[in-house]
């Protein structure tokens, strides 16, 4: 087994964990922390088809790095709003959840400007 | 199909028009933020009306020609570089949201407008530059003709989607806007996983490319199923429907009235680009089956649960997760017995013009629900007496969007449904079939719940809490209208669907 | 074994035990560390993909910035009213059996490469001369997918409008609520003076150096944002409002100077975001310049977070 192949096995392990965080955590912060690991996977499988590519005297297919770095900062943005979000959350609630699954027909529910 | 056999893409005639669909949002947005509050809702005042006619020139060019309108952005030809590309099924998307866009835009002058000279205030500050971005994401959506470039306009389209949710601050709508943010986060992830095996597989993530390149192996179908589970979530298709009524329901008339009339649709269509365009003949019988089987399960569970609300708002929501349902009947029934592809046929047609019918019909009872809303300073269902003597062309446009969405002529629902019928009927699947007239009762149901109740008499003469502009409630009318009489394209444009679809391209002209 | 193999499977394993020991650790704030620590051997584990570009990205941003938010938003979660929502051992056993299934899919995937890797990088390389870039992922981000870039830019911008967007009323055109430590350590004081001159020299160098070498506008700008927070943190400049009027022009600069160059290529070129011929380094050259700028205050008033205070006259 090459290193890129290593990598990429870890990726996919990575996406397990990841998504297994994302989906049992029930704290908002853990969430978008395990999306993080999850992303960070994804990111690795790119990084093994860039390398297993490694030809014409580069290192790797430079498309998918180029691909990655958007992503990463796409994930960044997106962890911000996240934690812009929960901290907001925070300061109208004291807590910081994600409520019950059905938020139904309860009378605080639904608004109008 | 082999490539050789094929012209590369070129620019064609017109297809600067695609760019400016792109840019012009994105300038209006880039301008707005840097001008400041003040402007903002004068720049959409501008932008928004000229993305109408330039969706309505883009509309009649790919009708008239019968073929797409191409771009090469940069001069780069895929699989280096990115192509824009409008063929029918974009054309016809891009010129309806357009008109919904526009509606909405008229609909919130009245609770977003901005005086001149006033100071910069938040919420209209942020809606008019989301209302952009919103509209230049989804332009994308139906323009990028490669999947990473899609990948980066649905996150556009995320980003631009969740702070609406919550644009009044109360901490129920964050807590819906949370959900809806890790719901979207979930499926871009998963979608963004799927692009990079396809571009493992194939070192292009072109949509045409790829089509004539992809074959089954096991990166391919990993890839395309976890995509596609990344879209029903940002679509909320059910199961993964739970972050939407919250979202939709809480959030303020004119941000409802797009997040359920716009948003959901950008993530369907790329659906419908993956399994259509790039991989026709992956989805097979048994998939196509599951997809099938998933709408009907949205479509008997969102009306039960549509049936139970006791919030207009609410109930709206829940009714756009029963629809949505419906988008997914026409993979089974597009599927061609014989070569097991899905085809560009009747049912591909029905099922965007129901989606185009859903998206004018949902906006416009949105839209209703926020006059109703602020007249009656509640949306509680029960206690809806008297409101349509109050408020009667809202009370109209509302019972015209339920028309639709049952799906009676000459509605834009009737047609969807009936050319969804007919491709049930002919391909012998008629249990679709009882799920779409069981879908229609269901609607009648709940539409007969909230209309009834409405034309009650209240015991005492209703005294509206504010005055309601005329021009909202003509917004929402025209909307109901178009959704009304948008089975009359039966008569007119409805083949533009059919137009410049890649097998027609690469079988030639049919 | 050479001592490369050893080392890859030394480091896969620390991943992934730090992996997993963030999902499972119960005290968030130790999640956190775990995460920062996290970033920076992910980041080698890109060096040793052979991406440097993405391993500076990644350790810049995947690490460091978004380390920073995690653990900023932590502090202030110490003391919120926890999740009474728990989560039973069926579902929990579900969801993991799921999560393998998808782990084993991915692994297959990974497992089963196509017999002849298709790839673009000669033909990245073959048209890389005409732009005059040396680094290919920079070619791929500026020249072939400029696209993709030009709009990642405006995702940016939008969201840094959907954390302003989330303010009360009372506090709109106020200042960001990042928590400044001034007078608290006197260590960090001295690193805010120290630090940000070298930041800033290192900056410009990544930037410049972008466009032959690894590097650019990315990590360039997120070396001037780290900079920044730094020195608003330890309490030597003050976090501005949302309201100054250097503010919003210096987030947009970078992609409407890239968004003018894309459309002065329908004209002075052959196409949107095409250079003219000769002209493409300078061009792009310039757009990094901007966009280094404005990615650097991006990102920080995305780390800065919310606005809480309102403006003082």
């Amino acid at each position: 087994m090459n290193a890129a192949t290593l990598f990429g096995l870890s990726g996919a392990a990575l996406v397990g964990i990841g998504l297994y965080g994302f989906v049992t955590n029930p704290e908002p912060l853990r969430k978008i922390l395990a999306f993080n690991l999850l992303g960070s996977g994804v990111f690795l499988v790119f990084g093994v088809v860039s390398r297993r590519a490694a030809a014409s005297g580069l290192g790797g297919d430079p498309v998918p790095q180029a691909m990655v770095i958007t992503a990463i900062v796409v994930a960044f943005a997106a962890t911000a709003m996240a934690i812009a979000l929960v901290l907001r959350l925070l300061q109208e609630t004291g807590r910081s959840t994600l409520g019950a699954d059905s938020p139904g027909d309860t009378d605080r529910v639904s608004g109008n400007s | 199909m082999p490539e050789a056999n094929v012209l590369p893409d070129a620019t064609t005639t017109d297809g600067a028009l695609l760019v400016l669909a792109i840019v012009s949002p994105a300038a209006g947005v880039l301008l707005s933020f840097v001008l400041g509050g003040q402007y903002a809702e004068r720049i959409a005042a501008v932008l928004l009306p000229s993305g109408l006619f330039l969706a309505s020139i883009i509309f009649v060019d790919v009708w008239r020609s019968g073929d797409r309108l191409i771009y090469i952005v940069g001069d780069w030809t895929p699989p280096l570089g990115i192509a824009l590309r409008a063929d029918g099924l974009s054309a016809a998307m891009m010129m309806t949201m357009a008109i919904v866009i526009c509606a909405v835009a008229i609909f919130a002058l009245a609770d977003f407008g901005t005086r001149a000279g006033s100071a910069e205030a938040r919420a209209p500050f942020a809606f008019w530059i989301l209302l952009m971005a919103i509209w230049g994401a989804m332009n994308m959506v139906f323009l990028g003709g490669d999947l990473f470039t899609l990948y980066v306009a649905i996150e556009l389209l995320t980003f631009a989607a969740v702070p609406l949710v919550c644009l009044d601050g109360r901490a129920e709508t964050l807590q819906a806007a949370l959900r809806y943010l890790l719901f979207a986060l979930l499926g871009s992830i998963l979608y963004l996983v799927g692009t990079a095996l396809l571009y493992g597989s194939y070192a292009t993530l072109d949509i045409v490319l790829l089509s004539r390149r992809i074959h089954m192996e096991p990166a391919t179908l990993v890839a395309a199923a976890l995509m596609t589970i990344g879209l029903f979530a940002k679509t909320a298709l059910f199961p993964l429907h739970l972050w939407l009524p919250p979202a939709h329901a809480g959030a303020p008339a004119a941000a409802s009235a797009v997040l359920s009339a716009v948003v959901v649709k950008g993530s369907f269509f790329i659906v419908v680009r993956l399994w259509f365009d790039v991989m026709p003949g992956m989805l097979g019988p048994a998939g196509a089956q599951l997809f099938g089987g998933l709408g009907a399960a949205a479509i008997v569970f969102g009306s039960v649960v549509a049936l139970q609300q006791q919030r207009l708002k609410l109930l709206i929501a829940y009714s756009t997760v029963a629809q949505i349902g419906y988008l997914f009947l026409m993979f089974p029934l597009a599927l061609d017995t014989v070569s097991a592809e899905l085809q560009s046929s009747g049912a591909l047609t029905g099922g965007m013009l129901q989606a185009i019918s859903h998206a004018t019909a949902k906006a416009a009872m949105f839209m209703a629900a926020g006059i109703i809303y602020a007249v009656l300073g509640h949306d509680r269902i029960a206690e809806l007496g008297g409101v349509a003597r109050a408020i009667p062309m809202t009370i109209f446009a509302f019972a015209l969007g339920g028309v639709s969405l049952i799906g009676l002529p000459p509605s834009g629902g009737f047609l969807a449904k009936w050319l969804l019928l007919e491709a049930a009927v002919a391909t012998g699947q008629w249990w679709w079939a009882i799920v779409m007239l069981a879908g229609g009762l269901f609607t009648s149901g709940y539409m007969f719940i909230v209309l009834s109740r409405a034309v009650a008499p209240s015991g005492e003469p209703l005294k509206p809490r504010v005055a309601v502009p005329r021009y909202q409630e003509a917004a929402a009318l025209a909307l109901a209208l178009t959704s009304l009489l948008l089975g009359l394209v039966a008569f007119g444009p409805v083949d533009i669907l059919q137009a410049g679809r890649l097998e027609s391209m690469l079988v030639g002209p049919r | 074994m050479t001592i490369f193999a050893v080392f890859d499977i030394g480091l896969v394993v620390l991943i992934l035990g730090i992996a997993v020991s963030t999902i499972a650790a119960r005290d968030a704030f130790a999640a956190v560390i775990g995460f920062v620590v996290y970033g920076l051997l992910l980041s080698i584990a890109w060096v040793r993909l052979a991406a440097v570009d993405v391993a500076l990205t990644e350790a810049a941003i995947g690490g460091g910035m978004t380390g920073m938010l995690m653990l900023g938003a932590v502090a202030r979660l110490r003391f919120a009213g926890g999740n009474d929502i728990s989560i039973s051992l069926p579902v929990r056993f579900a969801t993991a059996v799921l999560c393998a299934l998808v782990a084993a899919g991915l692994a297959i995937a990974v497992l089963s490469p196509p017999d002849a890797i298709p790839t673009l990088a000669p033909m990245v390389m073959e048209n890389l001369a005409q732009s005059g870039l040396g680094n290919p992922v920079a070619g791929v981000l500026f020249v072939y997918r400029a696209l993709d870039t030009l709009l990642e830019k405006v995702v940016l911008i939008l969201a840094l409008l959907g954390v302003w967007s989330l303010a009360p009323d009372s506090v709109w055109g106020g200042i960001p609520g990042l928590r400044v430590y001034a007078r608290r350590s006197s260590t960090l004081t001295f690193l805010a003076q120290l630090l940000p001159p070298v930041g800033i020299v290192v900056a410009i160098y990544m930037c410049w150096v972008g466009a032959k070498e690894p590097g650019g506008a990315f990590q360039g700008g997120t070396v001037l944002a780290a900079m920044w927070l730094l020195v608003m943190i330890a309490g030597l400049k003050r976090v501005p409002s949302i309201g100054q009027p250097w503010l919003r022009p210096l987030l947009v600069v970078g992609p409407v100077i890239f968004l003018a160059i894309g459309l002065a290529g329908m004209v002075l070129a052959n196409a949107f975001l095409a250079y003219p011929p000769g002209y493409a380094k300078p061009l792009i050259v310039a757009v990094e310049v901007a966009l280094t700028l404005s990615i650097g205050v991006a990102l920080g008033l995305l780390a800065a977070g919310p606005l809480e205070q309102a403006q003082q006259q």
